[in-house]
């Protein structure tokens, strides 16, 4: 016993005595920091005159990383109120999917199509989420089976409707709509063209668009990430309901305890997430003009891989939106950084699973530096 | 103490079946407000059972609970809470992973308003917290402590301050003495010592007899789902409290082979 005290009160000294280093150490970000300006430096050395850092090379990269940071951002509050999504490529596949039927199959207004999946994918979500909640099952479970449901039934529906796996003709259908460019547009376009008439960036010299900027603008896609971004860093650090999302993941009965109301929480947060893929899904349908069944395969382990670089623990209650924004940055430079320094693509593979591989022990001893165990 | 108070807190011939199990067959208690009841009783003697219906967590199968004086019907923990009935568990009163403020305003979160978005008023909760913990005799590097880093006493008694800063009248201490060594304990019962002198109630379930002689004013001893009685302060020995905690069976022989170290 008094050998334990002791033992005790010397951890508790060395816990108070913290560096300055290891402070810095446990702010979930950190990670996400320095790997991001390992890559940079990484890819100035290596693939600097390759094209990878002009402007239509940087639009190249940025547009992989935001369509990451969107799913990621989503999938780190739900991570951080301790649950998984594992249903989010699906998700991606059936909503675009959906848009696709709606509008071209059914003839529906696309603003309609796309109201009418939000609304259905979001209804998904809280589905998943109360069946985890009610069954107390692991979120892992319930929603590898949404993976395969929402999969089957991307492909039964398309079909069934058209016969054909990829439904094309959305850009016709999006034409003169009011919601579609909140999705497919780009901003900046005026910005972008000025500066191609001031010869400050690289314009086409020739063919049907001559004069006009290679990088006509900035896509919706990557305003929609610095929104969710945004929208969920002020919520998870700024707000009540923040305290509640890592109250809820740190320690469900706790929390309970003292009044949060944890379940509605994390089913708001698969929600959430179920939005997040949303809009990954009519973005990308908006860009292609097409929707595919098979379209968002993977990207629910490309949205949790990016989370965990970003500093987030996989058992929640810890983590940052910043952090997982830098992991999707990570991940979107390193996949197209890798393709202009011409370095076969399939190593791209093996250099995620390595980073993941870091970063989750990276995160775990993090974690045991913040609650004192050894 | 003057015991011709209104009991703050008063269970009467409370019973709780679990199915074909009896959990508690008629258990009474009344608290006082400023005083520390100690509930004491052996595993399984139904202190926990009898605890969760006076939080709300359990609905009792007979008996009445009156609360001030009035006949109260609890439904779930948060109607125990907003009367003023707060419980601390020994291991569910924190969360490691947030910081002793966040924890601290853990679903009391303070707002303020800014640009007509409802904000958790960061500043205010770290300034709160920082008092309040100094008021506790606990010396924190920053309100952004974790409390992973905090000590299983230290714990509890940010949970006690938790408890009494927001306004409970009654404090429910689910053995929060039984996982600690010597120094934290006496900590926590410093504390509760702390808490009682401001009139708060408190019910100390402990099965360390030591522990409840420390700070207790009465004793109400439980053993398989019965009462066997309440005694007060210093009309009751350690050792005949220990004898009802074992339901009267002689621990005489046990006793005699540790020396009474038990």
């Amino acid at each position: 016993m008094s050998d334990n005290e002791t033992a005790a009160l010397a951890a508790d000294e060395r816990v108070k005595e913290m560096s300055g280093f290891r402070k810095a150490l446990i702010r979930p970000e950190l990670g996400g920091i320095a790997g991001a300006i390992l890559v940079f430096f990484f890819f100035f050395l290596t693939a600097y005159d390759s094209g990878m850092f002009s402007p239509a090379g940087v639009m190249n990269w940025s547009i992989v990383s935001a369509q990451f940071t969107i799913i990621a951002v989503g999938a780190c509050l739900l991570m951080i109120a301790g649950e998984f999504d594992l249903s989010v490529g699906s998700m991606i596949g059936f909503a675009g999917m959906s848009i696709a039927i709606l509008s071209v199959s059914f003839g529906w207004p696309i603003w309609v199509a796309i109201i009418v999946t939000f609304i259905l994918c979001m209804a998904v979500g809280a589905f998943s989420g109360w069946l985890v909640i009610k069954t107390g099952l692991p979120s892992f479970i319930v929603t590898l089976a949404f993976l395969f449901i929402l999969r089957g039934l991307t492909i039964f529906a398309a079909i069934a409707t058209t016969r054909k796996t990829i439904i094309g003709g959305i850009r016709d259908v999006s034409e003169g709509d009011w919601l579609a460019p909140l999705f497919g547009g780009k901003v900046l376009t005026g910005f972008f063209q000025w500066m191609g008439d001031n010869g400050w960036i690289e314009t086409f010299t020739r063919g049907a668009k001559q004069g006009q900027p290679v990088v006509e603008g900035i896509p919706m896609l990557m305003v929609w990430a610095v929104a969710l971004i945004i929208f969920g860093h002020i919520l998870l650090t700024k707000t009540r309901f923040g305290n509640w999302i890592f109250a809820s993941g740190g320690d469900a009965q706790a929390a309970r305890y003292v009044g949060v109301p944890v379940n509605r929480v994390k089913i708001i947060m698969f929600m959430f997430t179920a939005f997040c893929a949303c809009v990954f899904a009519t973005a990308q349908v908006m860009e292609f003009g097409s929707a595919g069944a098979d379209r968002g395969l993977l990207k629910e382990f490309e949205a949790i891989i990016s989370v965990v670089i970003g500093g987030a623990l996989l058992t929640g209650g810890y983590g940052s939106v910043i952090g997982a924004a830098l992991g999707a940055l990570i991940f979107g430079v390193v996949q197209q950084g890798l393709f202009f320094a011409g370095v076969e693509s399939s190593l791209f593979r093996v250099f995620l699973g390595v980073i993941l591989l870091l970063a989750v022990i990276l995160n775990t001893y993090i974690r045991r530096m913040i609650t004192g165990e050894k | 103490m003057n015991t011709d108070q209104t009991p703050i807190i008063e269970m009467k011939n409370i019973e709780k079946h679990f199915g074909p199990v009896i959990a508690l067959a008629g258990v009474s208690l009344s608290v006082l407000p400023g005083e520390c009841h100690c509930l004491l009783g052996d595993n399984g003697a139904g202190k926990s059972t009898f605890i969760k219906t006076m939080s709300g967590v359990h609905k009792p199968t007979k008996g009445e609970i009156y609360f001030e004086g009035k006949p109260m019907h609890f439904d779930r923990p948060r109607d125990a809470i907003a009367a003023g009935i707060a419980t601390v568990y020994q291991d569910l009163a924190m969360i490691p992973l947030m910081s002793v403020a966040r924890n601290f305003f853990m679903g009391n979160e303070p707002m303020k308003r800014v640009v007509g978005i409802n904000l958790f008023d960061h500043n205010l909760a770290n300034e709160v917290t920082m008092a309040e913990m100094k008021k506790m005799g606990i010396n924190l590097r920053g309100p952004d402590q974790a409390v992973g880093t905090l000590s299983g006493g230290e714990r509890q008694t940010v949970a006690i301050a938790r408890a009494v800063h927001f306004g409970a009248k009654v404090l429910i201490l689910d053995e929060p003495t039984s996982a600690l060594g010597v120094r934290q304990t006496s900590n926590v019962l410093a504390t509760v010592d702390r808490v009682r002198k401001k009139g708060v109630a408190v019910v100390f379930i402990t099965h360390n007899v030591r522990h409840a002689l420390a700070v207790g004013d009465r004793y109400t001893v439980l053993n398989r789902g019965l009462t066997l009685g309440t005694s007060e302060r210093g009309k009751i020995t350690p050792e005949e409290l220990q004898d009802l905690m074992a339901g009267g069976q002689e621990l005489a022989t046990l006793e005699g082979s540790l020396g009474g170290t038990v």
